[in-house]
């Protein structure tokens, strides 16, 4: 006897498939489009609009909505947050498609690169009363065009790089606690990893690390080389620019001599490192802030901040873009105009955290002097400054995040025992081949 | 059915001349406009994103290379996947999950359907119950997972610990990470393919059980000589459906990578499977026609080993 078969299979799997596909739909169709200026030239000023802002993270702007909504009764903003890879490959399509991109658009520093071929699609700030000179290159040249007409996009906040560190665990491996005395025992990154072997061999708890992860630290480490995995003509240059190789061989060893925690950045094991004290230094940029207020140690320990070994460095940081596709690009301008001003920007990092782009403010007083209670009254503002002074800027290209990624994962592959540096090594070399042919 | 009611109600209805073409167009039309919304559907999001996902992957289009959108290259993208290891890698994790994925959740379906047709107290609560996975969300039961599959303080490895076993890093070694995964296909869908069963259990006709049992075959003998053939149909079409969807298996995978690009299946692509590599290969870097040409090798895969299925499950009703 037959029996009746149903005649819905699964749909959840079918699911993330057909998306795909229905995605390369959407794509496909209206790339013809778009491009046109908007609607915004023939509208009325005080007509009711919402902004719409789309943003990968919290950008610490709710009370600054508030704020411009008071000053602009006639706007009303509205964000939407997804996650990092997400709001990216989002903002690639709805470029591609010419439509679905909101008012203004965030990008970070490290996928930039892959937005300057469609810089047309954006609305250019410097013909909209933007001037150039609010940022330091380093900051305003990867949001151009290859010839320098076009700026698309307004720098948000900066990393900056500096070495977190769990002052009571050092005190308790004999290291010193002192930031001064920290910054001088790890002036490099050979001395810096010479004093985690130290540390592991004479730190009580033996479930602490040194330091996080690999991948993290070699990122920090190639920032401070005078080139990355690109060169100035946009050649990816992981093979011939021996800084990559030796950034990569230095981490590789330490991981080997046990100083890598080996859990990735931004996961929920991540946070629980933090809070069961897994590893006694990060190297943290300003907006990593939240992380350790989120995640404060379970036993009650105390970090502290002192300057990157090396100098400078910069990690991460965001530009705020508007889409030419956008409903109403004038009104997107001004908003994003506001949020990156030096008064909203110096607000953020004394109440968020967020380390300004804006090199104006690196020397105004109330931000070079600024100390944070977090970091046992750091002077938080003169550490992120020098180092956004000493950094080196790489030049970028458009796959440059993906074959950090690449060479991260490599990393990983060490710490997890999967393969020793010079297999992970030649792994990483096919990933990246894999990226850019 | 659409085409049977329209019928019967037009051998009803008396012959009136005025209404008479009408009711030949209702008959010979109806049935195509009650069919017309799936058809509509099935064609703008299914169909056609098809034939164009086709079409791109036969295009050198990528986004870094201005100018290549439209570009004619022919099979170019479909020689490349041939020695591309990456491509293989993800069929061999593809078909590897879905192996361990597949079978073991059939084979306990089939024992859980089997348990829920006896008679016991709150059997309907037991039938919603479970169900009940399968209506959790991927996202939902993958993040909880992953939680508990963790390296340092997963409960998987806490309770592994209790017999002497280290702590396993499950993301890092192949096996590990197919097991996991499979562990969270099997816990959503379990219960839908146990429902499965225990519908078509229930139209085996008790006489058959009752002549057995006089016969002196034992329990397991009679699931065995009559359950199971009995269930043969409806554990051919779970066998195809459960297939097809660990051929196409994505968010588990992409959910349970702890890297920062979830899209690479692990640190060395442990886990990568097909559909997470063209997506890697489509949004992730931008290839658009070598990712649309994965798609379709995917694609042509499920349809290959679906017709294997096929001919296999009919042999085998052939031999009976």
């Amino acid at each position: 006897m037959p029996v009746p078969l149903p005649r819905t299979g699964p749909r959840g799997r079918l699911l993330a498939c057909s998306a795909l596909l229905v995605l390369a739909l959407t794509a496909a169709t209206s790339c013809s489009s778009g491009s046109g200026g908007g609607p915004s030239a023939d509208e009325d000023p005080n007509a009711k609009i919402t902004l719409t802002v789309n943003l990968f993270s919290d950008f610490g702007y709710a009370d600054l909505y508030k704020e411009y909504e008071q000053a602009h009764p006639n706007v009303t903003v509205k964000e939407n947050r997804a996650d990092m890879g997400a709001h990216h490959q989002n903002l690639h399509a709805h470029l591609l498609a010419g439509s679905g991109t909101a008012d203004v658009e965030a990008i970070e520093i490290g996928q930039v690169a892959g937005f300057q071929p469609e810089a047309g699609k954006f609305l250019n700030f410097l013909d909209n009363g933007v001037s150039k000179d609010q940022w330091v290159p380093s900051k305003t040249a990867p949001a151009s065009s290859p010839d320098g007409k076009v700026l698309f996009g307004l720098g948000t906040d900066m990393g900056g790089l500096a070495l977190c560190y769990r002052s009571d665990l050092f005190k308790a491996a004999g290291l010193p606690t002192d930031r001064e005395a920290v910054a001088a025992l790890m002036k490099d990154w050979p001395s810096y990893l010479a004093a985690g072997k130290q540390f592991l061999a004479a730190s009580p708890n033996k479930d602490v690390r040194w330091f996080d992860s690999g991948g993290n630290l070699f990122s920090a480490i190639l920032a401070q080389a005078p080139q990355g995995v690109y060169d100035a003509e946009g050649k990816v240059v992981v093979t011939t620019n021996p800084a990559v190789k030796q950034s990569f061989d230095l981490v590789a060893g330490a991981v080997r001599d046990g100083e890598s925690a080996g859990i990735q950045a931004f996961t929920p094991a991540w946070d629980t490192g933090f809070q069961k004290s897994q590893f006694a230094t990060v190297a943290c940029p300003a907006w990593m802030s939240y992380e350790f207020k989120a995640n404060p140690p379970a036993d009650g320990g105390t970090w502290d901040i002192a300057r990157i070994p090396g100098g400078g460095g910069n990690w991460g940081g965001s530009y705020l873009t508007v889409p030419k596709s956008g409903k109403h690009t004038k009104a997107a301008a001004e908003l994003a105009k506001w949020l990156t001003a030096p008064e909203q920007e110096a607000r953020l990092f004394k109440e968020k955290g967020y380390f300004p782009s804006d090199q104006a403010l690196w020397t105004q007083p109330d931000i070079a002097e600024h100390t944070d209670p977090l970091f046992n009254n750091a002077p938080t503002g003169r550490i992120f400054s020098q180092s956004a002074r000493d950094l080196n800027p790489q030049p970028l290209g458009a796959h440059g995040a993906e074959i950090g990624t690449a060479l991260g994962n490599a990393l990983t592959s060490i710490e997890q025992g999967k393969a020793d540096p010079d297999g992970a090594w030649k792994q990483a070399l096919k990933d990246v081949g894999n990226i850019v042919n | 059915m659409a085409a049977s009611t329209a019928a019967a109600r037009g051998a009803r209805a008396p012959a009136r001349p005025a209404g008479h073409r009408w009711h030949r167009l209702d008959r010979t039309v109806s049935p195509y406009l009650y069919l017309s919304p799936f058809f509509v559907v099935f064609g703008v999001f299914g169909l056609f994103p098809m034939l164009y996902t086709g079409y791109v992957s036969f295009t050198a289009w990528r986004a870094d290379r201005p100018g290549s959108e439209g570009r004619w290259v022919g099979l170019e993208n479909y020689r490349r996947l041939l020695d591309d290891p990456f491509f293989w890698n993800a069929v061999k994790n593809t078909l590897g999950i879905g192996v361990l994925a597949t079978v073991p959740q059939l084979l306990l379906a089939l024992g859980l359907a089997h348990l829920l047709n006896y008679r016991m107290r709150g059997r309907t609560l037991m039938r919603l119950g479970i169900l009940l996975p399968n209506v959790t969300s991927v996202a939902a039961v993958t993040l909880i997972f992953v939680q508990l599959f963790g390296r340092d303080f997963g409960m998987v490895n806490w309770f592994l610990s209790l017999f002497g076993v280290d702590h396993v890093d499950w993301q890092a070694g192949t096996l590990s990470s197919w097991s996991a995964i499979a562990a969270i296909v099997t816990w959503r869908w379990t219960g839908y393919n146990a429902l499965l069963y225990l519908a078509a259990m229930q139209s085996v006709p008790f006489e058959l059980y009752e002549a057995a049992a006089l016969d002196g075959a034992s329990r397991w003998r009679q699931f065995r000589s009559i359950t199971i053939p009995m269930l043969r149909p409806t554990i051919l079409f779970t066998v195809i459906v459960s297939t097809i969807g660990a051929l196409q298996l994505f968010g588990e995978p992409m959910l349970f990578s702890q890297q920062q690009d979830p899209t690479t299946g692990g640190s060395q692509h442990q886990f990568q499977t097909l559909a997470l590599y063209s997506y890697n290969q489509f949004w992730g870097r931008f290839k658009y026609g070598y990712g649309a040409a994965i798609s379709w090798a995917m694609f042509l895969l499920i349809v290959l080993v679906a017709a294997v299925n096929f001919l296999a499950a009919r042999r085998m009703r052939g031999a009976e």
